[in-house]
């Protein structure tokens, strides 16, 4: 299974403060269902400007992007450059 | 990916430069170089209050004056709302971006634009604008960014509530948002520490100094389609944002790029483009705007100045065991300072078990903040690798030693989430520690220093293009602004895939109806993003013209191979034909099958991120206060060097632009909110007799998400400069300096207060 890793803050308001979650999924959209159906609300919070890191790697707007079965999975604020 | 492994013919060369000639014989077209028949002047009027009610614009007079042939104001934008300010996938807020195009009800800064006149000569236009009566109602404003953190702070929006704090506000801030990243557990790490540093830090707002001001030529057609010739970041950017803000369909605007005089971040948003549609509009004839430099540093956005506060603690080895970064950023007139990668890369460097990043994005009366190289990490980094070169002092140990003692490397989870896949930092320390700069003598009065730094670098929406001519040439085509020789990477690229001569490519930048969508020119990105649309561009011409090939020897594709420009067989058993070159294939397309194009698109990801190492020597005059730099040398790790002069070029240039903030670069405001140096007479950027020549050290390490290894390499030069001046002047005249700019006034009053 995939491990997620959220946020401290986000972790106080959707998870009862769990900061790592296991999840299984085939790719970031699945994952993101699965995160919504056990703590309502969280998917939408990690897509509001958010980028996501899979295995130490940033994408933005990357639903389809596949996970791996012991894949790091890291939502992130997304980043401008200059 | 295989090229990474290969040996290269173009890759890493020093080809001449594509737009080089145009450039030094005045031959390039940037934004103001375009006119047209007909044309019209655009002026603006600003505010010269910092914030103010707007209660009445009288343009009555401005009309009379001869020659105005339109007037706009905020009653010609479309209002936005802010439930309707997020358009897309991504920012800007819409809402603001329009208010801060042209200001409705309030303006917000000195320089905020209230309105603009078209007329037939400049000299009517600056008449008219003179004549336009705007009644004001002077309200009070703050600068200061702690100022207005303050509960008694003049609120600059009744309806903004700090977000990110619990519980939520019912009373409206300065404060727009509240940012926290944490790692580990920050109380138990500083109760395990042997030694623990800390220091409050200032930094100023700095412009992004582009030597070019913002320019624009729009010209609307009766039909309502829009034409727009202007220097950006982006022009798709640019037909984005005027679409959004106008309400207009996006196929009813062209955007041609001309060159650009740089950007560094700051033409990554809009100021004149939507107004001069209005006035062309309203006009029916084609108006040209040109900023002023004036206009350039009161009406478009700087950096975020600072204030912050930074804690590391560590065992006496020097394994650092806990750090927390308390910073408060101006973000100017509307929410959106860098601070949430200020708070992401200031720990960057380091592997550090405990970890607690906390940020404020604060509005004040100033121009809003935009991009500038490595939005908010020169900030925060000046303050935390200050700091660490306070803890190497007391722990008296090497600066550098300290740094690898605690660098993050493959593995490493960060503060912000991730964990490191291959990245380089290390490398920059070991070669740092080698070069003959660190080992150097110094003098009297002199002093070394040492900063490192981090930036993730970008990826992106990106669209290319590559077209093989009938003789054999090649065209490669893209969309966005080559603002740090993208042309020439792209072109080395194109070259290496196909195997012919680099002279025989060339590159332009398309116009936003001539290709697909491109992300502006950012982060770092285009040479990692549009190299590999390029990349994958040439691969599928080169199947093309093997496959041409097999069709006529009569062969399988498979027994074809690309070799040095030219297909051949791929062994006796294949046949035994002439080599067909490039200019073979090409010049009987007819007959082969038709044109030979390629295109790309996608949005790449997967940038691998950057770190840098600097080393700076200075020399302070106890006297004047004044700091020369003696010596710099920056190492960085660049992934693969496509063209090594535009990287050295890059790195200098990020070097010299963050010296200039160290030293001298600030806004200045007085009492009234009015900016009171908006001009290089006194806000003073770096010549070339302020710089040694700067040592620029690529260390490969190639990033594997790309073909060739490439990391974007234009941002993270910009964030070690101020703390490895700051450390050098500690080293020379034992003074910590921990307010930004260190001018000579500044070093004088720091030594006199040490007297």
């Amino acid at each position: 299974m995939a491990e997620v890793l959220l946020y401290r803050d986000i972790a106080k308001q959707f998870t009862g403060g769990r900061e790592k979650i296991h999840v299984d999924a085939k790719d970031v959209r699945s994952l993101l269902r699965a995160l919504d159906t056990d703590f309502p609300g969280l998917a939408e919070v990690l897509q509001t400007d958010m980028a996501v890191a899979i295995d130490g790697q940033i994408y933005h707007d990357a639903l389809l992007e596949p996970i791996e079965e012991n894949s790091e999975i890291c939502f992130l604020p997304a980043i401008e450059g200059g | 990916m295989a090229e990474a492994d290969k040996e290269f013919k173009w890759i890493g060369t020093r080809t001449i430069r594509p737009d080089g000639v145009d450039k030094v014989t005045g031959h390039a077209a940037f934004g103001a170089d375009f006119t047209l028949p007909g044309m019209l002047v655009g002026k603006i009027l600003r505010s010269p209050h910092a914030h103010a009610r707007i209660l009445s614009i009288d343009t009555t007079r401005a009309e009379a004056v001869p020659g105005v042939k339109s007037i706009v104001t905020s009653a010609d934008f479309p209002e936005i709302t802010r439930e309707n300010a997020i358009k897309g996938e991504s920012p800007p807020n819409f809402h603001d971006l329009s208010q801060n195009l042209m200001a409705r009800g309030k303006v917000f800064y000195d320089g905020h634009a209230v309105a603009a006149v078209a007329a037939t000569t400049p000299a009517a236009a600056e008449e008219a604008i003179t004549l336009i009566n705007v009644e004001y109602d002077v309200l009070p404003h703050v600068i200061d960014v702690d100022d207005a953190m303050k509960p008694d702070a003049p609120i600059l929006h009744d309806d903004m509530f700090t977000a990110g704090v619990e519980p939520k506000p019912t009373k409206p801030s300065n404060i727009a948002k509240r940012i926290i990243f944490t790692k580990g557990d920050i109380d138990e790490g500083f109760a395990a520490a042997d030694i623990v540093v800390e220091k409050d830090y200032t930094t100023q707002a700095v412009h992004q100094g582009y030597i070019e001001p913002h320019a624009v030529v729009a010209n609307v057609a009766k039909d309502g389609q829009a034409t727009i010739w202007c220097s950006s970041q982006g022009h798709f950017m640019v037909r984005q944002y005027c679409a959004h803000v106008l309400g207009r369909q996006i196929a009813d605007i062209r955007v041609t790029p001309a060159e650009i005089g740089g950007g560094f971040g700051g033409k990554t948003t809009v100021y004149l483009e939507p107004v001069a549609l209005l006035l062309s509009e309203k006009s029916g004839r084609p108006v040209k705007m040109t900023m002023t430099r004036d206009e350039v540093f009161r009406g478009t956005g700087p950096t975020s100045g600072s204030s912050m506060s930074v804690k590391i603690g560590a065992k006496n080895n020097g394994r650092i065991v806990a750090a927390s970064a308390e910073l408060k950023f101006q973000a100017g007139a509307f929410p959106g300072a860098p601070i949430q990668p200020g708070c992401m890369c200031c720990f960057g460097p380091y592997d550090i078990d405990n970890v607690e990043s906390v940020g404020y994005d604060v509005v004040v009366n100033r121009p809003k903040v935009v991009a500038y190289r490595a939005p908010g990490a020169p900030i925060s980094g000046y303050a935390v690798e200050s700091t660490l070169d306070i803890l190497a002092r007391k722990l008296n140990m090497d600066p550098l030693a300290l740094r690898e003692l605690n660098a993050a490397g493959q593995g490493t989870r960060t503060v912000h989430g991730p964990t490191f896949g291959v990245v380089g930092y290390k490398e920059t320390l070991e070669s740092a520690k080698k070069h003959p700069h660190y080992q150097a003598e110094l003098g009297p009065n002199q002093g070394r220093g040492v900063a490192s730094g981090f930036w993730f670098n970008v990826g992106g929406e990106s669209t290319a293009s590559v077209s093989v001519n009938e003789d054999g040439t090649v065209t490669v085509t893209s969309g966005a602004p080559d603002i740090g020789g993208s042309r020439a990477s792209l072109v080395i690229m194109a070259a290496e895939i196909l195997g012919i001569d680099v002279n025989k490519v060339r590159a332009i930048i398309a116009d936003t109806s001539s290709i697909g969508f491109n992300r502006h020119t950012g982060g770092s990105r285009v040479t990692f993003a549009l190299g590999m649309m390029v990349t994958e561009s040439a691969r599928d011409i080169v199947r093309q013209l093997r496959e041409r090939a097999a069709r006529i020897w009569d062969i399988e594709v498979d027994a074809v191979d690309w070799k040095d420009g030219e297909a051949r067989p791929a062994g006796a058993n294949a046949g035994d034909f002439p080599p067909l070159t490039l200019h073979d294939l090409a010049s009987k397309t007819g007959a082969g099958g038709g044109p030979i194009n390629a295109r790309a698109s996608k949005n790449v990801q997967a940038p691998g991120p950057a770190f840098a190492t600097h080393i700076c020597d200075v020399e302070v005059d106890s006297e004047t206060g004044k700091v020369t730099i003696l010596r710099y040398t920056a190492i960085q790790d660049v992934g693969r060097a496509i063209h090594p002069s535009y990287v050295e070029g890059q790195i200098q240039g990020g070097v010299a632009q963050g010296v200039g903030w160290a030293l001298n670069e600030e806004y200045i405001y007085g009492d009234d909110g009015r900016l009171q140096n908006p001009g290089f007479l006194d806000y003073r950027i770096p010549v070339a007799s302020d710089l040694p020549m700067i040592d620029a050290v690529a260390i490969e390490v190639p990033n594997p998400t790309h073909p060739f290894g490439v990391r974007g390499v234009g941002e993270v030069p910009i964030v070690p400069p101020m703390a490895a001046v700051a450390n050098a002047i500690e080293d020379a005249i034992g003074l910590r300096m921990t307010d930004l700019p260190m001018s000579p006034p500044r070093i004088l009053e720091a030594i006199e207060r040490k007297d």
